[in-house]
């Protein structure tokens, strides 16, 4: 949509460089008050992935012909509006300038059709209020391909308003408009597909680079190490005191293959290491067969339940604590050698 | 050749031609510039009919393109897309202006020929223009002249930064681009199943590379301005540049010289 200087009159050239350079002052006036130096980097990497991007040829199924991303929108969609306003001046300069793609005089004009509805109305109105505080794909999909062309839309209605306004043709202004709005309704479709595709990739492999990602409600590092331990102490007593009660009365898998082929659950061991090993165990248990010596078996085995999940969760954490000591040794060893 | 080589050998050919500091690469960015826009905005306020006075701007190019030593065929090829919509936008003028201009041996010339040729050439002449200055002065060059006109800071940098990756991330297209040509063999493009992990993954290379950069540039003392070498010119060759640019373009402009030199003779 490149407009070339033959197809405006110096005053609407003009003009349009006027309302190109307000927009230019105000987002330069933002992205200073971010005061963000690592930003300009980003923002001239990005411009060049725009420009080696917009050269990628995407294949439209069905039809053998190809599209390409739509800059504004991917810009704004990843730098903010502001900045991705200021990254597609630089792109239109440098496609200016130095490929001699687009008119210098016409600039103002193409700023305006091409970074301005891309950024301001594709990014900062559709995306942010589409996307809004729950992003997901399906919104990334539906803003990409609304803010694509509806931000195509208005540039290809610029681009009729413009040259008509600049006298160049003779063509009436319903004639010229039928002429340019269904093609750049095809275009927008593609380039929104395009534009949705990547955006999605980037909203699936790493969200936290796209511009308004809030997370969705869930914040980073979303459990501290105290919520992990209160998290699986609250499991292991509810599992422990309150679902041990539902567990089944019935013998395990190993138990029941014994009983099917010795008539027994329980084998009877002979032999002096055998009784002293019973003797160990039968002094150590607390609470033999999960319940208590003496109880209610319901309540035996609740309270085994949750006596049990501690011990686990207080030999764990020994354990760790031991391996983080001989670690920690070994480090400083190796330091001081 | 793809496009993306093309725009390789271009980013090329601006840094060659635009580190010169002979004679032609003498004369100031800026008054490149402002020469470059003078010639655009008086060729394109001719009237749509004044065919004689617009062929005068073409000695403009014609010093231009020999001194320069510029060829062209490339100058062609980008005026190209320009030359059809100039066609598309005067051919409503050959329905609805046919007015008799001149009948010379039997073949009649309308106004509305007389104004779409007109345009033609206003598209090329001016698309020539742009093209001279694209390959006559770099990236930095550029920059350094829009500095002077007071273009935010940010803005320029964007340009530079833009231009110094450039090259690197259109190689990396290219190679990704033969990469796929050679796992999906016969196809034209790249399919529709594959547009977000493609374009994506380029993404996000570029994403990472803009932090390694900012790094970089932060080891280097960067503190959000860049700075390069100051470019040699001549300051009074400049003025003059544009001094006598300026007086022949608007002579050209507002005086039929052609006609005056034809009553002469």
């Amino acid at each position: 949509m490149h407009m070339a200087d033959a197809l405006l009159s110096p005053a609407v050239a003009g003009t349009m460089y006027a309302c190109s350079s307000i927009a230019a002052g105000y987002s330069v006036k933002k992205i200073r008050k971010e005061d963000n130096d690592k930003k300009i980097p980003v923002m001239g990497v990005m411009g060049a992935f725009v420009f080696a991007a917009q050269m990628i040829n995407f294949t439209i199924p069905g039809t053998g012909s190809s599209g390409h991303l739509c800059g504004g929108m991917l810009l704004s969609a990843v730098l903010g509006p502001e900045a991705g306003f200021i990254t597609m001046i630089g792109v239109l300069l440098v496609q200016g300038f130095l490929f001699a793609d687009g008119g210098l005089l016409a600039l103002g004009a193409n700023i305006w059709n091409m970074a301005f509805y891309g950024c301001f109305i594709g990014g900062m109105v559709i995306w942010r209020h589409i996307t809004g505080k729950n992003m997901s794909r399906k919104r990334i999909i539906v803003a990409s391909m609304a803010g694509s062309i509806i931000s195509l839309q208005l540039g290809a209605f610029s681009v009729t308003l413009e040259t008509l306004a600049s006298g160049v043709t003779k063509l009436p202004f319903a004639v010229f408009l039928a002429a340019m709005q269904p093609v750049h309704l095809a275009i927008g479709c593609v380039e929104g597909a395009v534009t949705a595709a990547v955006l999605v990739f980037i909203y699936e492999t790493r969200p936290e680079l796209l511009w308004n990602y809030k997370g969705n409600g869930i914040k980073e590092n979303r459990l501290s190490y105290k919520q992990v331990v209160i998290v699986f102490a609250a499991a292991a007593a509810v599992t422990g005191g309150l679902l041990s009660l539902m567990a089944s009365s019935a013998p395990d898998g190993l138990e029941w293959s014994i009983g099917k082929v010795a008539g027994t659950t329980e084998l009877e061991a002979e032999g002096s290491i055998y009784s002293l090993a019973e003797g160990i165990q039968s002094f150590t248990s607390l609470l033999p067969d999960y319940s208590l010596k003496n109880g209610s078996s319901s309540a035996g085995t609740a309270f085994s339940g949750i006596l049990g999940g501690i011990a686990v969760i207080a030999v764990c954490a020994i354990a760790c604590y031991i391996i983080k000591y001989f670690r920690k040794k070994a480090l400083k060893g190796q330091e001081n050698e | 050749m793809n496009k993306a080589r093309q725009a390789a050998k271009d980013i090329h050919i601006s840094d060659n031609a635009g580190s010169g500091s002979s004679a032609k690469g003498g004369i100031h960015p800026l008054a490149r510039l402002i020469v470059t826009f003078i010639y655009i905005i008086l060729v394109v306020s001719f009237p749509s009919y004044d065919l004689a006075g617009l062929a005068g701007m073409f000695i403009y190019l014609l010093v231009n393109g020999i001194w320069y030593g510029i060829s062209a065929k490339p100058v062609l090829k980008r005026a190209w897309p320009v030359f059809l919509v100039a066609i598309l936008a005067g051919s409503a003028g050959l329905v609805t202006d046919r007015e008799v201009y001149i009948t010379y041996s039997g073949i009649t010339i309308t106004y509305g020929m007389l104004g779409m040729v007109t345009l033609v050439l206003k598209g090329m002449f001016c698309i020539t223009a742009s093209y001279i200055l694209s390959v006559t002065a770099s990236a930095a060059q550029i920059c350094h002249a829009l500095r002077l006109i007071h273009v935010p800071e940010e803005i320029i940098m964007v340009i530079l930064l833009m231009h110094r990756y450039l090259i690197v991330l259109i190689k990396e297209v290219e190679r990704m681009q033969q990469a796929y040509k050679l796992r999906a063999p016969g196809r034209k493009g790249i399919q529709f199943k594959n547009w977000g992990s493609f374009a994506g993954l380029l993404l996000l290379r570029s994403m990472d590379r803009a932090e390694e950069v900012y790094e970089s540039m932060k080891l280097r003392g960067f503190h959000g301005s860049l700075k390069y070498p100051l470019l040699k010119s001549g300051k009074r060759a400049s003025i003059l540049y544009v001094f006598l640019w300026g007086i022949f373009l608007f002579i050209f402009r507002f005086f039929p010289v052609f006609q005056i030199a034809g009553s002469l003779l």
